[in-house]
């Protein structure tokens, strides 16, 4: 009773109706989160689409679908069927692949579908050689076994190529693996340590440094085991004023000393033990970072200035400060500049932000760059899984290859001896691709007819 | 000449070819037929030309990078991909009478493509999250997948009126359809474009993972685009599967061939325009 109710379990789990059922299943449910905005707060599903809606959404996760329990269920019917399918016909393709193809009665070669007849004026193994040279020359693998009478002669080719349907079915297993070991959720609650696998972000302000993170799942502060500096944020503009690049140049530190200093630019992430950052936004301070200088090298300074705030550099014996910011959103692009050494009328400029201006003054030529401050905004990633992703990937492009482009091919050759000589049957079939196989059988007839 | 004209020819030269490929599927007519194919061949090279011409003016521009990153190169890349993809399958099978459901397509593409109030044809600069190795291998992918399914729906097409023909009882005795290929063969060729087509879709979604996890840190985080193109792989492995494990075969296969070609049509466009995320850069 319990075996069979088992074996009608796996029966549907084995069965490809299911596969097509669930292949349906997961097309059709997917498209519910392309329509349905998702990962928003629970107030914008109440105002968009009603309370009682919402709350019908809130039951069925739908605000996170691809992550909830059922979408998650799907896909592991989906990984179950594809287990317990492939698992249930491999044996099957071993038997067919082991199986000695030369171990056939003559008569199931008048069953296959490509057959042609020939006749040679020779005896069997003289015709044997001449069919075995000319398999040989055309790449295929020929190996005869007496029969009483005559002589059976089999050449296969890609018989392995049977498998490559299953190479896909293991590589998209082995994606799933590797999802799932990248994690942050299975990180959590099943290795009970967050730090195994996370996906997180940190705004860095230049100048400061940070030595943890947080999830973006639960805003979790994760600590990294090393520092981070972000030294710079740069925005570079092509001439048009679209972005060109975004980049951070940051400082790593590690057991309190600086090990690498790098840039990191969207495209150009940055790797330190695992953990990869990735240029993701930025936020600008209403605040400026001056770097002053006489160009001939005497007195330099650095500060940071509001706007509409004189600064006074003693040394340098000078004063500035901004009377008037050009700014697109938040970000500043041109500032206009006020700058005296107290000797004649002040200068008043307008210079790019970050660009350097030199001010001719009695005293001397200063140099001056300003520019906003900003913080740089940094994903941070540890994903042990990714290179499983990335294998299961390749698999499955080498799979579908063998799937879809290489066949088994097999061809046999009955050589009977007769009155005259010898009677040949020729017998071919191939798994797939069976018109370009077709061709190439009577090719390699046509040229056994032209050299006899 | 620039290559905004050299579009236009092509776009011209696929409008001719869309109709005479038409003519020889109404009049049978051999000639007509031969036309069509000189057509589409001409268009092509003035087309890859144009390419080819729009690259280096983007490095004349000073902002060099392949024409392939936003609407309407990409729409011009569907359009050499799949005319290019359709004229090698006619050169293979010997079946001129296809380009009738194909060439249409391909005039189509082009023509919205320049004529479109939605799609600016100006060649700009890329935004940093383009800036990768990846965006060639990517799109081209993408794009050899999207042609061939852009085919196989053709194709679907075509057997479905071969098909509802030959059940209808034969009135004037020579049939409109009698032109086209028999019903095996248009299967067997539907079949064929499809697995070639998933073979790339795979490969496309797959650069497109391993980029976004070069650009945004993660391979896949169910975007429109992304969900779009896994449930259009979704639904061609679901047809693969029937064909070979349940036996379908003809007009089921060419109901999925078109349902396919939608879902395709769906991801590359619908997506842009009617949804928002990440992959909000093809939107213009």
């Amino acid at each position: 009773m319990t075996t069979t109710k088992k074996n009608a379990s796996l029966g549907l789990f084995a069965s490809v109706q299911l596969a097509l059922f669930l292949l349906c299943l997961l097309a059709s449910t997917s498209i519910i989160g392309t329509i349905v905005p998702q990962n928003n707060p629970a107030a914008f599903y109440v105002e968009r689409y009603g309370a009682a809606t919402a709350r019908f959404f809130q039951l069925l996760d739908i605000p996170d679908m691809y992550n909830s329990w059922w979408f998650l269920g799907l896909l592991t019917l989906f990984a179950v069927n594809l287990i317990v399918c492939s698992a249930d016909r491999i044996p099957q393709v071993i038997r067919l692949v082991r199986r000695d193809s030369l171990a056939i009665a003559p008569e199931q070669l008048e069953k296959f579908p490509l057959r042609s007849e020939r006749h040679l004026v020779e005896d069997v193994p003289a015709a044997a050689a001449r069919v075995t040279t000319l398999l040989r020359r055309h790449g295929w693998h020929a190996r005869t076994a007496p029969l009483n009478p005559g002589l059976l002669c089999c050449a296969e080719k890609g018989k392995w190529s049977r498998f490559g349907v299953y190479v896909v079915h293991c590589s998209i297993l082995v994606i799933l693996a590797g999802a799932l070991l990248g994690s942050s959720a299975v990180a959590h609650k099943v290795f009970r340590n967050p730090l195994f696998a996370f996906k997180g972000s940190v705004m860095l302000p230049e100048g400061e440094r940070t030595a943890h993170i947080f999830a973006h799942k639960g805003g979790e502060r994760l600590d990294l085991g090393f520092a981070l500096r972000c030294d710079d944020f740069t925005i570079e503009y092509y001439g048009n004023g679209m972005p060109k690049t975004y980049r951070s140049t940051v400082t790593v530190f590690d057991g309190g000393a600086p090990v690498q200093t790098t840039d990191i630019e969207v495209n150009r992430p940055l790797t330190y033990k695992g953990v990869t950052f990735y240029q993701s936004s930025y936020q600008p301070f209403q605040e400026y970072r001056v770097a002053l200088k006489k160009q001939d090298g005497s007195a330099a300074t650095t500060a940071r200035i509001s706007a509409a705030r004189q600064m006074d550099w003693p040394e340098g014996g000078v004063s500035y400060g901004i009377i008037n910011r050009e700014s697109q959103g938040e970000v500043t692009r041109r500032l206009k500049i006020w700058f005296t050494d107290n000797q004649g009328e002040p200068s008043v400029f307008w210079v790019n932000a970050d660009q350097e201006a030199a001010i001719e003054r009695p005293s001397g030529i200063y140099l001056l760059t300003i520019g906003q401050r900003y913080a740089t905004g940094l994903q941070a990633t540890k994903d042990p899984g990714v290179w499983l992703v990335y294998g299961g990937c390749l698999l499955m492009l080498v799979g579908l290859y063998i799937a879809f482009f290489l066949s088994h091919r097999r061809i046999y050759v009955y050589m009977q001896p007769d009155e005259t000589g010898c009677h040949l049957l020729f017998a071919g079939d191939a798994n797939k691709n069976k018109v370009g196989f077709e061709n190439n059988f009577a090719q390699l007839i046509n040229k056994l007819d032209s050299n006899t | 000449m620039d290559s905004s004209q050299l579009f236009g020819i092509a776009m011209i030269a696929y409008l001719l070819a869309a109709a005479f490929y038409l003519g020889l599927f109404l009049f049978k007519v051999e000639r007509i037929g031969l036309v069509g194919t000189l057509l589409a061949l001409g268009g092509t090279c003035a087309q890859t030309a144009a390419i080819g011409l729009r690259w280096h003016e983007s490095y004349q521009l000073g902002v060099g990078h392949a024409p392939l990153t936003n609407m309407y190169e990409s729409l011009v890349f569907f359009a050499w991909c799949t005319s290019c993809f359709y004229l090698a399958l006619e050169y293979r099978f010997k079946t001129r009478i296809m380009g009738a459901f194909v060439m249409p397509c391909v005039a189509m593409a082009m023509a919205y493509a320049s004529f479109s109030d939605r799609i600016d044809s100006q060649i700009n600069p890329l935004i940093p999250a383009l800036q990768s190795n990846w965006l060639i291998a990517h799109v081209v992918t993408c794009f050899i997948g999207y042609a061939a399914f852009a085919v196989a729906g053709g194709l679907g097409l075509m057997y479905l009126l071969k098909q509802s023909a030959a059940t209808r009882p034969n009135r004037s005795g020579r049939g409109m359809t009698d032109a086209l290929p028999s019903v095996q063969v248009i299967d067997d060729l539907t079949h064929k474009t499809i697995v070639f087509g998933f073979m790339w879709l795979s490969a496309g979604i797959i650069t497109g993972a391993v980029w976004a996890n070069e650009a945004w840190g993660t391979y896949w985080s169910w975007d429109p685009k992304e969900t779009w193109s896994i449930i259009t792989w979704f639904l061609y492995a679901l047809t693969l599967h029937a064909r070979f494990t349940r036996g379908w075969r003809g007009r089921r296969i060419a109901w999925l061939a078109i349902l396919g070609f939608i879902a395709v049509f769906f991801t590359y466009f619908g997506v842009n325009f009617l949804l928002s995320g990440l992959h909000s850069y093809g939107s213009a």
